[in-house]
């Protein structure tokens, strides 16, 4: 990490607390696609931890001072969404036990 | 500390507090469509926040625009799929918070194949099916 080898800024600090942060939300929202009582709920914290994996992709690519990283995100949004639009069309042929 | 860390400071940490609540918001709420609120709107423009903090941090003009482009894209894809996995939802009969007071689709479609309903359109209020 380039960004925390030199003295401390604020940009790091605040990186490295964005990080910590993103890092449970994910935390937080995993518990959601582990506990959930439907599949529907599991897909939406799936879509969730897929929208976060972007934001962790951006905030490393300013941490490393890579900004190739990007690309990746681009690719990771495009695959969350079409994962979440097929879950969708699996529960609504499933219909009732879907689980 | 020159301004364009601080205001990419500022952006990360504000993205940061947006992805946090909807987080929590997934947990805590009581309810599939609820859950599906706090994840899709806070979600993205924490996400949002944050790629512009990329954008800023590095002032070139590639990488701004495809910041730009993986946020364009994702706040024209949050409501579709929002959309679908709701309707789908809906469909599949999973169940509302039960303090929930007003379900307009009910009648309104039909729940075998999801087309409309006997009546075949949008329903006023004053149509024939009671308004719940």
């Amino acid at each position: 990490m380039i960004l925390f080898e030199g003295p401390w800024t604020f940009l790091s600090v605040a990186t490295l607390v964005t990080m910590v942060a993103v890092a449970v939300s994910i935390l937080v929202a995993s518990l959601r696609v582990m506990r959930g009582p439907s599949l529907p709920d599991r897909v939406v914290a799936l879509d969730l931890v897929g929208l976060l994996a972007v934001s962790v992709i951006s905030v490393v690519a300013i941490a490393t001072q890579q900004p190739v990283l990007l690309d990746a995100a681009i690719a990771l949004a495009l695959i969350a969404f079409l994962s979440t639009v097929a879950f969708a069309r699996f529960i609504e042929w499933q219909g009732e036990n879907a689980e | 500390m020159n301004w364009v860390e601080l205001i990419a400071g500022v952006l990360l940490l504000a993205g940061a507090a947006f992805v946090l609540v909807s987080a929590i918001g997934v947990v805590r709420f009581p309810d599939v469509y609820m859950r599906m609120h706090a994840a899709t709107k806070a979600g993205t423009l924490g996400a949002g926040l944050m790629l512009g903090a990329a954008s800023i941090v590095f002032g070139e003009l590639g990488i701004t625009v495809r910041s730009f482009v993986v946020f364009f894209f994702l706040l024209l894809t949050a409501p579709v799929a929002a959309h679908v996995l709701g309707r789908a939802a809906y469909y599949a009969g999973v169940p509302r918070w039960e303090r929930t007071k007003l379900d307009e689709l009910a009648g309104r479609y039909d729940e075998a194949d999801g087309t409309p309903g006997e009546l075949g359109r949008p329903v006023q209020r004053g149509d024939d099916i009671p308004y719940p």
